[in-house]
């Protein structure tokens, strides 16, 4: 099979670099808004760890008896940093062996990773919101809490916000450098 | 006919004009769009901090600048039921002293710590007049977090005074008292078994932690006000005094005898000097030193023993006297610290006294004769010149930074414009009425920051809808940016404000304490989590752990007490968000109330008298269910068994 021009595998190796920062930077964030919270109440959820007012989401949330947002609640936390450790792995074997095959199954494989995050988050999401403590202090009925996938959403008096955080945005950066190295690839052909 | 007619008109008109010959009154001093000048759009921020003395109630007010609100009532000497101050087991310390628990004083003055010269706003000082004590409120938590006592001082009116970069926190002692060993004496020995002690307390330029360096053995007059030196005369600390006749009976006519008295001038560079020569004496005495810490949430209270005094009868060129006309009241120093201009309040002129010249006097020991020792300087040699026909009854003097001093006037209740080099006066607006302190932005500064000046007057009357025989005390807001003085609002305060000091807001609200992080509760009674709530009995007292979170008490059922038991209810408020206080308050407890701020941990003690269950609830609205914030605690017979029990949520 043919290699790839000089450009596109330096594209493909930014693109692999651009996984990196997922270790450092925030991945995902969630902001709430009432009128007693102009300021606002923001969590971040990291590759392995969340930051932010968690305790005090908890706190707000748990009189409609949401359950209490923890690390346990997080299975993904013990192995999303040696799949993304993976995902580096391969994308540096792709970088060296530098055939087509090697520049599109990356652009499918973190496509696919993206993919599967959003369906991750949109179970999580789904659960939180919807299995709520039957003893709650504040019912309301055929009201569930399940936050937006992205974007906003009023529930109750919040205003919920929910989107990608700078670790994704880079990750997206990483997929456009393969999309423009796919174009490059086809036009060149 | 045609005369009388003339004279019948005549007639009718001087009846129609006499009621307007009377001169025009309080309710025409308003000029100009006043009203956009001190509004303050919802949800906007005043742009000065004002930190006002209570007077009689013993506490500070944090009113905001132009809109005149009140923003905080912060207790400092007296008890404050609605929060606890006084009253927990953790601020019980702070109110200590020498003479055991004193739960009310006097705050007359305030002092934002400066360095150069220049607001820093670090720590606000405040005076008690009767039990003389200074206090230090922290600016990050708007908190009393120290409280000294000054001992040989009674009336500690002259104080708390600083130096530019907070070196010194004076206390000048009003009433000269007996001191030492045999104090049961004579009052008719006055002049010779009084002492008039004035206290220097250092601050520790880190930590603001205030410690009784020295005081000085003077005179036994009436010290009233000070003012410490700035920029070029930094170094002297500047105390008006009256009743320099040493009368101690009927002073409003035997201490208003002599023509002049003394603005009292003290080197207090010189005295550091013969401190670290060894050449000063250490005094027994006895007085309170109390701190507040806030990773315990706790005060602790010393009593120490010990002061270090120096006598300027012997030690000499620490004090110098400089006549001032007629019982001086303020004595201030100008931004530059040239001029010191002393405020005789019975006098008819304002005199502006010279440092460069007094330098000069002292240089050339040009004196008119001596006090024990101490010098005293000629009038005319220090004097830079008199302000005449000012007004009537000059008492408080600040400064705009543009060569102005504005001076209030009791008697004639009017603020004076004067201009400090040319004497002159530029500028007269009255005030509702007679005014006492005034107060500029920065005005006692190196550097004012103008635009306002506020008079806290001392009489109301008909300012606002009356409330019966006791009145609030009113001020008034001028507008000083311009060359006449514009009144631009009238606001009522609260206690009795004598002098208070403005800085900018920016230069605190950002670095303001939201809560405290639970993780540096030191408190030794604190708990960290849900978890931890227990109820322990040792002996007779019995220990309830209990945390307080939206929205329950851990535990809300207690039983097993008994009448007579000392109950200790240690909360904490386990909240880590700004704005969420929980309140904790017991039926009939004769003490007051807790308010504990986020991550805080607060103790009442409480000894039940009768038997019953006695409800606790939380009394700061703190969430949709704060009203199911509640719990029961079951009080039996004395000696009976009933075994200690605590709960929270079992399910019925």
């Amino acid at each position: 099979m043919k290699s790839i021009s000089p450009s596109n595998r330096i594209l493909l190796l930014l693109a692999v670099l651009t996984l990196v920062p997922a270790y450092f930077t925030p991945l995902w964030q969630i902001s709430l808004w009432a009128p007693q919270y102009p300021e606002g109440l923001n969590m971040k959820i990291w590759i392995d760890h969340l930051s932010g007012n968690v305790d005090q989401i908890n706190g707000v949330n748990h009189y409609i008896g949401m359950r209490h947002i923890g690390v346990e609640m997080f299975p993904e936390f013990t192995y999303l940093k040696y799949f993304m450790g993976a995902m580096i792995g391969l994308g540096v074997a792709f970088f060296l062996i530098g055939k087509k095959w090697s520049l599109y199954s990356f652009l499918g494989l973190i496509t696919l990773f993206g993919i599967a995050i959003l369906i991750d988050m949109y179970r999580w999401g789904y659960e939180y919101g919807h299995e709520l403590d039957p003893k709650a202090a504040i019912k309301v009925e055929g009201m569930s809490y399940q936050p937006p996938l992205i974007g906003y959403k009023q529930l109750l008096n919040f205003l919920a916000y929910s989107g990608p955080d700078i670790g994704s945005w880079i990750l997206m950066g990483g997929a456009g450098l393969m999309i423009l190295a796919v174009f490059l690839d086809r036009k060149g052909k | 006919m045609k005369t009388n007619n003339w004279l019948l008109a005549a007639g009718l008109l001087i009846a129609a004009v006499a009621p307007g010959c009377k001169p025009k009154g309080a309710q025409t001093a308003i000029t100009g769009d006043a009203a956009s000048k001190v509004y303050v759009a919802p949800g906007q921020h005043d742009e000065f901090y004002n930190i006002v003395s209570g007077g009689f109630n013993g506490q500070m007010s944090v009113v905001g600048l132009p809109s005149g609100r009140v923003l905080k009532i912060l207790p400092v000497f007296s008890v404050n039921p609605e929060n606890g101050w006084g009253f927990s087991e953790q601020s019980k310390p702070m109110l200590n002293t020498a003479n055991g628990f004193v739960p009310w004083d006097d705050l007359h003055h305030i002092a934002i710590s400066t360095t150069n010269a220049e607001h820093d706003a670090r720590w606000a000082f405040g005076n008690a007049n009767n039990t003389p004590r200074i206090a230090r409120v922290d600016l990050n938590s708007f908190k009393t977090v120290e409280i000294i006592e000054i001992p040989n001082s009674a009336g500690n009116h002259s104080s708390p005074f600083i130096t530019q970069n907070t070196e010194y926190v004076v206390a000048g002692t009003r009433f000269s008292v007996p001191v030492g060993d045999n104090q049961d004496v004579s009052i008719d020995s006055y002049k010779d078994n009084f002492k008039g002690y004035i206290s220097f307390i250092g601050v520790n330029p880190e930590t603001g932690d205030m410690d009784l360096s020295f005081q000085i053995e003077a005179p036994p007059f009436n010290f009233d006000l000070a003012r410490a030196g700035k920029n070029k005369s930094h170094g002297w600390f500047f105390f008006s005094t009256y009743n320099t006749e040493m009368a101690h009976t009927l002073l409003e006519v035997n201490a208003s005898q002599k023509d002049k008295d003394y603005i009292m001038a003290v080197n207090w560079k010189k005295a550091e000097e013969y401190i670290k020569a060894g050449q000063g004496t250490k005094k027994k005495v006895k007085y309170a030193h109390n701190k507040w810490d806030e990773e315990t949430h706790s005060a602790t209270s010393t009593i120490k023993e010990e002061v270090l005094t120096l006598d300027p009868t012997v030690l000499k060129d620490i004090v110098y006297f400089i006549p001032c006309p007629k019982s001086p009241h303020g004595t201030d120093t100008d931004p530059t610290g040239e001029y010191i201009i002393g405020s005789g309040k019975l006098a008819a002129i304002i005199p502006v006294f010279s440092f460069t010249k007094m330098l000069a006097a002292i240089e050339n020991k040009d004196f008119e004769g001596d006090f024990n020792g101490m010098p005293v300087l000629k009038y005319e040699s220090v004097l830079h010149g008199e302000v005449q026909k000012p007004g009537l009854g000059p008492l408080h003097t600040e400064f705009d930074g543009k060569g102005n001093a504005y001076t209030s006037m009791f008697v004639s209740s009017e603020i004076v414009k004067w201009n400090i080099e040319t004497l002159e006066v530029l500028d007269r607006a009255p005030t509702y009425y007679s005014v006492g302190h005034l107060s500029i932005p920065g005005g006692p500064t190196g550097k004012p920051h103008g635009k306002y000046l506020v008079a806290y007057n001392k009489i109301t009357k008909d300012r606002y809808l009356p409330t019966g025989p006791e009145l609030a005390h009113s001020a008034q807001l001028y507008d000083i940016s311009g060359d006449k003085m514009q009144l631009l609002l009238d606001f009522p305060t609260i206690g009795e404000p004598h002098y208070a000091e403005a800085f900018p807001a920016s230069l605190i609200k950002d670095r303001q304490v939201k809560f405290y992080p639970i993780e540096k509760n030191h408190s030794p009674v604190a708990l960290k989590g849900i978890n931890d709530a227990r109820v322990e009995r040792k002996g007779n007292e019995i220990h309830v752990y209990m945390t307080s979170i939206r929205s329950n008490f851990r535990p809300d059922n207690i039983e097993g007490v008994n009448v007579g038991d000392e109950v200790y209810f240690h909360v904490t408020n386990l909240e880590q968000d700004w704005d969420v206080p929980h309140g904790f308050a017991i039926k009939g407890a004769n003490t007051a109330e807790l308010l504990i701020m986020p991550g805080e941990t607060s103790t009442l003690k409480w000894v039940p008298d009768r038997v019953g269950v006695f409800p606790f609830y939380c009394t700061d609205f703190c969430s949709a269910l704060h009203q199911e914030m509640q719990g029961y605690l079951r009080v039996s017979p004395k000696g009976t068994n009933v075994p200690l029990k605590y709960s929270t949520g079992v399910a019925e």
